[in-house]
Order: C-alpha cells, then structure tokens, then sequence
C-alpha cells in the first residue's frame, strides 16, 4: 500500500472544488483514460485578472484526485502571473510529500494548470497541445517535457524521470534516449552508475564475444522488441556474422528490415564489437509466426 | 473498525485449527529433524504426517510430495528443474496469463537461449488448445500453465491439457497455487506431472508450499547443500509451516463441498448485485470455468486503486488489477491479454471470498459499493454529469 500523507488523504477523501465551472476563463485538459489519469481543469478571472474560483475533474488514482484538489486551492487568489510559477514539486510540498512512484500526478497537475491559463490567453480557442518531439510513444511524452521534469527536479535517473512523466514506463522502448538526455542536461549530476553490459575492453576470446553478443541482445534489444510483441533469437555466431531469427510481429513487420539493421546491428556494435553484422535466419525468417498482441 | 477480508487469493487467514497444531512447535518441540536424539528425531513423524495429509487431498502418493518454501518456490523448482534434466530440449509452452512465478522464470530462461512460446487467450480468458497442439513438437522439455488463474479465477481445463501433452511425451507442470482446496482434484487419475502449491493461500502460514512431482518423473535439484527430502530439496525442514499446511490440506479436503456451496453463493449474491447496483460495470472472466471465490469486475471511467481506497475506509480489503495499484504504469497483464480495453482494466476490483467471510459482510459490501462507484464518477472528467 502507498503511504499517503493525511494532507492528501483528507484531499482524496473529501476533494475541494469539484465540477466545471460555466462559461470559465481557462479550460486545461491533459491525460488520457488509456494512460490512467486524466484531468480537467477550469478558473474563472475577477475584473484585476486574479483567479477567483477554480473547479476540476479527474480521473485516477487517490493522488491525482488529490492533487488536483490542492491545486484548485493553491491557484485561487493568484494572478496568472503567479499562477504560472506554481511548479510540480510546489504541489508536492502542499500535500507534505508524494510517494516517488506518483511524482507523476503533480506534474499532470502544473501541466493541466498550464495549459488552462495557455487556453485563456489565446482567447479561449487553444486546445493544449502536444510540444516538442515524441519520445515515449506508449505515454505520449515529449522530449521537451522530459527535459523540463529534468531540470525542474534534478533527476539524475531513468527511473526518475518515469517516476515524474510516465516516460519510460511502458514498453522502455525510450530508456536509452531518456539517459542520453540526462547525460547531455546534468553531465555534473549524474551518478557513476554500472553499465548493464561491459563496453568492450581489449580483445575478446570467442567465448567471451559470443556471451557478450547474448547478454546485448537480452538487455539492449529484447526488452524494447518484446513490448511491441515480437522476439529476437540468437541462432549462430559464425566470425562477425550474427545470425538472428525474429518471433512474433517483428518477424513480419514491414519495418523488420529496418529494425535488425538499425536496432540489432547498431547495439552489437556499440556493445560488442564494430566488426560484427546481422543477418537473419532464412528457414525461420519464412515461418509463419503469430501475433501476440 | 471491522475488517472484511475479500483478498484471499491473495493471502488468507490462518485457521485456528492449523495454528493450534503449530504453536507447540516454536518453543516447546523445536527439535531438528535430522538430529539423532529422541528430542529432535520424533519431529520426522509429525513430518511424515503432513506428507499424508497432503497426500491425501491431492490424491497422490506421500513420496510424491516436496516441502518447497511456497508457491514461488515450487514453480522456479519444477522449470529450472526439468530443464536441468532435460538439457538437449530447449522449448517452453506457457500461457500470456500465467502468474509472475511461472511467466518471469520463462522470459529469464528465454535469456539463456530457451524459446518460450506464450499462448494467447481470448475475450473470456480461455485457452486454444488445438494452438497448444500446433505448437507441441520434439524440442518442448516442458509445458507449464495454470490451474487457476488469480486476478480473474478462469479455470483451464487442465486434466484434458494434461492428456494431450502426455500423449505427445512432454513433462507438464501446472502452477495450481489458487486451485487447490478451492475445487476438487485427484492425481491419481490425472497426467499432471509437476504441480505447485502454496500454504497461505489455503489457511496455512507464509512460508511453506509443495511441489508435487510425479513418481518416474525426472528433476534436478533447485536447491543443494543436505539430504532433506530425499536428497530433492536441501535445507532444514520448516516444521511448524509443514505440520500447519498439513493441517491445512486436511480441513481442506472436509470443507472443499463448502467452499462450493455457500462460498460460491457469497461471491454470486455479490458480485449479482454489484453488476446490477452499478452501472457502466462488467465482469471479467469465464463465468462458467471459474474459482467459487473469485469475481474480477470493472468499472468505466474510474480509477481502481481509488476505489481500493474509498473501501479501504469501510474496512473492506480487495485489489485491483489498475497501473497504479502495482507501482507499474500499466495495467494487468492478464486482463490486457483477454483484450480488456486500458479504460476498463484501470478500474478493474478483484473480489476473493474465503469460507470464513459471512453474507452480512457481504450485504454491507453491496450497501456500500454504488456509493463509492458514484462518488469518483462524480470527480471523473469522462462522466456527463
């Protein structure tokens, strides 16, 4: 069970300024049913441009419903000027503390919040859209967004941001870029952490390269295939060439040409050797193969 | 408050009987089974007897029984180990619904070179077996799927499983952690293998399961380092968790006609009720091939472990197959596999009865849940109000 803090269960429990507000200034909308919480929120200006009343509908776990109820709180009297300085980890505070894992819902808090003073200043007509390029297709998260939770809350780990933003926390497809954007925005933060596979280091005795060829494909390259429900085999190792089979979708996905080159063919070089090319195994490549999704 | 216990497939209370023949074994006859003094030798009888009375319910032979440390345990043995035994073989069949236990055992394997085959189900949970067939051939060591499954409570059809992968010569182990004392089964007459089973979800305490392995059937040890239980399972016996679930089996096997009757009608008049009483609800699940104890229902536009919550506060004990429940971000992975849409398996409350639970508790549960369901609808952005 998650420990909630009696500030956020007295939010959950009896939530403030539930509803929409009529005819309102500013409507933000963000989340989704299929990603697990959604919010909606509406404010309403006093002649000085001070928010005067704030309603909100959500839908998710005891901590989004919660801080979408603080935030309705925090906001009323401010100006959007103020407004738009209320930070995720503000809301956090608020409620005394989130566990790690629902970071999340607070940053759905300032983003709805956003996006509702974006839709007053474009008179109404803005929908809140999407900024940036997207990295984690399973959650719809940016790379801008990403960047901000980043720097926002001087995260340091994949886990983190996933923590934050959802990214990262569906297929993992993502993780490898989400580390690259936190090795590029805190190059000086950043842990001496282990690589899950050892970079290569001088020569390998076959034994070794094949293992290393296994390991890369079962950490690096597996996981991400997996989530779009495929499968990658390792058939033989015969010098450089590294023969694969493809299972599931993968093995007839239009894109799978595309995939063992860029994918499969880039990780074994980074990884293990510059040398090495993929090839796939011809009697498996014309199987028929099911779909598991 | 009172507490309503509905969450027994996920752990179930010790019963009284159990504990009674338990509590003498802490601190009175602690003894050593292997030692070869009186004090210490004469706990091998009250071993011997839980081997029985375990034997009994399963219908199976004493010798055939391993004390693991729990379900986990028994399923991580029963794969590794046939694998170990059949070292020339290097395909698994297993199903997209198994639990943790069995499916992440296989996906690690499936690192070690192994190639898992995970059969789909359909909309009710149910199994192709004519696909099972297709994909049986002389590579599979083994095959290892449910007997019941515990988010929904489908029942496969396992002793006709069985029989097909004897036919074709393939070990077959299934994980029967929620089945047993919950629906009858007699391995005498059956051609399962390799069954795992767990203490606590049958009123016995956390720590103790068995692995049944049929006699002739090859395994390498899991575990090495003595010669307890015949040289198949090293390390000190835990006496009082093995005399307790012997103690367990037996009340099992007298009270397995309850759990059919007025269990079954507990968890009907409940989870009838909670479907007609809420609306925008559905049942998950074969309702015909089920557990007595179990109903798996979701609830549109609202968030399951908000709803846990608002239960919680009445003292009602359940679970959710939602993301947020599981610190994971996404949703039941036996659910998204019967092709329950996100929206619905994100609000998705298991209900799991024990023979211990009463219809008042039950009447209070189906007073309280139209409220609950109301009140986040209330909140819910994809509710027109």
């Amino acid at each position: 069970m998650w420990e909630y803090t009696d500030k956020l269960k007295d939010h959950f429990f009896n939530p403030r300024n539930v509803g929409e507000i009529e005819d309102p200034d500013g409507v933000g909308e963000v989340g989704s049913l299929a990603c697990g919480d959604a919010l909606k929120l509406t404010f309403k200006l006093d002649a000085n441009g001070r928010i005067t009343d704030a309603k909100f509908k959500t839908f998710g776990c005891a901590s989004a419903i919660a801080t979408s109820s603080v935030l309705t709180e925090m906001i009323k009297g401010l100006t959007l000027a103020e407004a738009a300085k209320v930070t995720n980890k503000d809301i956090a505070e608020y409620l005394g503390g989130l566990p790690e894992q629902k970071m999340h819902c607070s940053v759905m808090g300032r983003e709805a919040l956003e996006a509702a003073i974006e839709n007053y200043q474009s008179g109404g007509k803005k929908k809140h859209e999407l900024e940036g390029n997207i990295i984690c297709t399973c959650f719809g998260v940016t790379d801008k967004e990403i960047e901000r939770v980043i720097r926002e809350n001087n995260l340091t780990t994949v886990e983190e941001v996933t923590n934050y933003c959802k990214a990262g926390g569906g297929c993992g497809g993502c993780q490898g870029e989400i580390e690259k954007m936190i090795e590029k925005i805190q190059p000086d933060e950043i842990k001496q952490a282990p690589l899950t596979v050892a970079r290569r280091a001088g020569k390998l005795t076959n034994i070794q390269k094949i293992q290393l060829i296994q390991q890369t494909i079962n950490e690096q390259i597996r996981p991400a295939l997996r989530a779009h429900g495929g499968n990658i085999e390792l058939i033989d190792v015969e010098g450089n060439k590294v023969v694969v089979a493809f299972r599931g979708m993968c093995a007839q996905c239009r894109l799978a040409d595309f995939t063992m080159k860029d994918v499969v063919e880039a990780k074994l070089r980074e990884f293990v050797s510059e040398q090495l090319f993929v090839e796939e195994d011809k009697e498996s490549a014309q199987q028929p193969h099911n779909h598991r999704e | 408050m009172k507490t309503i216990y509905f969450d027994n497939n996920a752990t179930t209370k010790v019963a009284e009987q159990v504990f009674e023949e338990m509590e003498p074994l802490f601190c009175e006859l602690y003894g050593n089974p292997s030692s070869m003094h009186t004090f210490g030798g004469q706990m091998g009888r009250r071993i011997r007897q839980a081997r029985e009375q375990v034997a009994g319910l399963l219908g199976c032979e004493p010798s055939e029984i391993i004390f693991t440390s729990g379900g986990t345990e028994s399923d991580n043995a029963a794969i590794k180990g046939t694998l170990a035994a059949l070292p020339h073989k290097r395909k698994i069949i297993t199903t997209r619904v198994e639990h943790p236990a069995v499916l992440t055992v296989c996906r690690e394997l499936e690192n070690h070179g192994y190639t898992v085959v995970e059969l789909p189900v359909g909309k009710q949970g149910r199994l192709d077996l004519a696909e099972l067939e297709e994909q049986i051939d002389d590579d599979t060591a083994l095959v290892t799927i449910m007997y019941a499954n515990n988010e929904t409570g489908v029942v496969f059809p396992i002793e006709k499983i069985a029989d097909l992968v004897a036919d074709r010569g393939v070990i077959f182990h299934t994980d029967a952690v929620q089945a047993i004392g919950k629906i009858p089964l007699d391995l005498s007459k059956s051609n399962i293998d390799l069954l795992s089973l767990s203490g606590h979800k049958l009123h016995a305490p956390k720590g103790v399961g068995v692995l049944y392995v049929r006699k002739g059937t090859r395994i390498s040890p899991f575990m090495f380092g003595g010669h307890q239980e015949a040289g198949r399972r090293a390390g000190t016996e835990n006496v009082p968790g093995i005399v307790g679930l012997g103690k367990a089996c037996e009340l099992a096997a007298k009270n397995i006609e309850q759990e059919n009757n007025k269990v079954k009608k507990l968890r009907d008049k409940l989870e009838k009720a909670i479907l007609e009483n809420c609306p925008d609800s559905r049942l998950n699940g074969d309702k015909e091939n089920r557990l007595p104890n179990t109903t798996n229902i979701s609830f549109e536009y609202i968030e399951g472990e908000a709803i846990l919550l608002m239960l919680d506060k009445y003292g009602i004990c359940a679970s959710s197959g939602s993301a947020c429940t599981s610190g994971s971000l996404e949703p039941s992975h036996v659910l998204r596999a019967m092709g329950v849409p996100f929206t619905a398996a994100h609000g998705s409350i298991r209900f799991s009865l024990s023979r211990y639970n009463t219809e008042e508790e039950v009447d209070y549960t189906i007073e309280k849940m139209p409220g609950i369901v109301n009140q986040l609808r209330e909140l819910s952005p994809f509710v027109a109000t």
